[in-house]
């Protein structure tokens, strides 16, 4: 089956991973696309691997959102090696018992949708690591 | 060296759900308030800053159709829920800069009833995939990586301290709300004035842990405005006038400087510390000096990193600040002696300077029953998502 990913700076292949756009001038990293680099003004980025694994610096869990968005999820930011990422906190309870403050986790795929053509969309999330 | 500037009349309406008046008449009823609190009229005002986010364009040429129309000129401006503390800074720079020596700002939202203010409720799926936007997203992204939601993009925020400094949980952020809710009772403007016990707090219905609903701040209907003149200008004026205005020590607007964190979390923290600094030198006085302060409570989590942001307590020390009563109205220094938004109620564009005007009502000596005695120096600060930050630091005319 294809598949997509559900944004530009997720990469599906056998070891799934985020990808930022790294200022060449300051190191600033991205994830979504910029003219310049809000740091230091620098028209030119690398792309970088962003660590898998990582620790949950803040979180919250989600009961009320906009008509059609699935509750509760638990949302949240993950500091992966020095790089903050947006993410959300799956494969797990969306409690406060099973959810914690610096708890380590392990970006993950999470499947979104399949389309009229029979092409699967893969999001991403940050499980638990045992 | 540029002029003082001062607030000659400032008046709001109640917070809470009007029915009967669509936003131009509470526009007018506030506008029209303050010039009178002010002792002018519509043909003293050299200039007019108006903000209002939800009813559409052009907000301020359709207030004077209501007010007097005189040919000033008009800013509509917009800046989140810093867009009523925005209002008034332009006026402010104008004074300052000497186009003009007597301007309003005005600020007016009818909220009742909005619900929850979020991204957009998802469109039916289906076709093919398409990517969209600077994510390439091929699917809305809230719910999906993150969430959207102010309940849930603030206690975000508070949990981020929590987990920096500890010391904070859901029943810390709890008892801040219960403060807010106890101070709202004595303020006849909020559009809550209802005294809520911890438990009572901590069982209503989770929104965003560990933000349940009265821990968030209440869509509301409302407007503010404000008169201000130039000290050349308020000399020229009656003792009255004179013994009842109030001095804006410091007008600072700020917006984000680059901080990592902040690419996928909003920071509201670094460019309201900055503020602080700002308006802190220009008044020349310290937190220390303060005898209130009205902080952007939009949720409790919210104004827990505030404490610690505009410099009342030692930096990382906010649970301590809070744990030691110091911002009750009977503590050192008393927060949100309104009730804050989360009971005084958040008409967005209203709240900048509706915040402005409870402090310069203490100042004034006229806030009745919740009046803060002998108070001499007040700070009024808000947070617009995006962001902005405005900070004013108002004091009492000198006897
Ligand atoms: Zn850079």
């Amino acid at each position: 089956m294809q598949r997509v990913p559900l944004v530009d700076y997720l990469v599906l292949d056998d070891e799934p991973h985020l990808v930022a756009a790294e200022c060449t001038g300051c190191g600033a990293r991205y994830f979504d696309r910029r003219s310049a680099c809000a740091s230091c003004g620098e028209l030119d980025f690398r792309s970088a691997d962003v660590p898998t694994e990582g620790e949950l610096t803040t979180f919250t869990i989600v009961q009320f959102a906009a008509e059609g968005v699935e509750v509760p999820f638990v949302a949240g930011v993950v500091d992966c090696g020095g790089t903050s990422v947006k993410g959300n906190v799956v494969n797990t309870p969306p409690d406060p018992e099973h959810v914690t403050l610096g708890m380590r986790v392990r970006l993950t795929t999470v499947p979104v949708g399949t389309d009229a053509a029979g092409t699967e969309a893969v999001g991403y999330g940050f499980e638990p690591v045992p | 060296m540029a002029e003082n500037v001062w607030i000659l009349g400032i008046s709001m309406t109640r917070f809470g759900k009007h029915r009967d008046k669509d936003t131009l008449d509470l526009g007018s009823e506030a506008a029209i308030g303050a010039m009178r609190d002010a002792g002018v009229g519509i043909g003293d005002i050299g200039v007019l800053a108006a903000g209002n986010l939800i009813g559409g364009n052009g907000f301020g040429q359709l207030l004077q159709k209501q007010i007097g129309q005189t040919g000033i000129p008009v800013y509509n401006v917009a800046n989140a829920c810093a867009t009523g503390a925005t209002a008034l800074r332009v006026v402010v720079m104008a004074i300052k800069s000497g186009e003009v020596d007597t301007g309003m700002a005005v600020g007016v939202e009818k909220l009742s009833g909005a619900g929850l203010l979020t991204g957009n409720a998802r469109r039916e799926e289906g076709g093919h995939w398409v990517r969209d936007g600077r994510y390439g997203a091929v699917a809305p992204l809230d719910g999906r990586i993150g969430t959207e939601t102010m309940p849930g993009v603030f206690a975000q925020i508070g949990m981020e301290y929590a987990h920096r400094y500890g010391g904070a949980d859901f029943e810390l952020f709890a008892r801040i709300s219960e403060k807010n809710h106890a101070h709202s009772t004595l303020n006849p403007m909020a559009a809550y004035q209802k005294r809520l016990t911890l438990d009572e707090i901590m069982n209503d219905v989770m929104i965003a842990y560990p933000n349940t609903r009265p821990m968030c701040s209440a869509n509301c209907d409302g407007a503010a405005a404000a008169v201000l003149v130039s000290e050349t200008k308020l000399r020229t004026l009656s003792l009255e006038q004179q013994r009842r205005a109030v001095k804006i020590s410091a007008s600072v607007l700020t917006s984000d400087p680059w901080t990592d964190g902040c690419q996928v979390l909003p920071d509201i923290n670094t460019l309201t510390r900055r503020a602080a600094a700002t308006a802190y030198e220009q008044a020349g006085v310290g937190p220390g000096d303060l005898d209130l302060v009205e902080l952007h409570d939009c949720f409790a989590t919210a104004e827990l990193v505030h404490y610690d942001n505009l410099g009342l307590c030692e930096p990382g020390g906010a649970v301590d600040f809070f744990r030691s009563g110091a911002p009750w109205r009977d503590g050192s220094t008393p927060v949100n002696v309104s009730g804050g938004l989360q009971s005084k109620g958040h008409p967005v564009s209203a709240t900048g300077i509706a915040n402005v005007w409870e402090v310069a009502t203490h100042l004034r000596g006229e806030a009745g029953d919740r009046q803060i005695e002998g108070a001499r120096v007040g700070l009024a600060h808000v947070i617009g998502l995006g962001s902005a930050c405005g900070v004013h630091v108002l004091e009492k005319a000198a006897a």
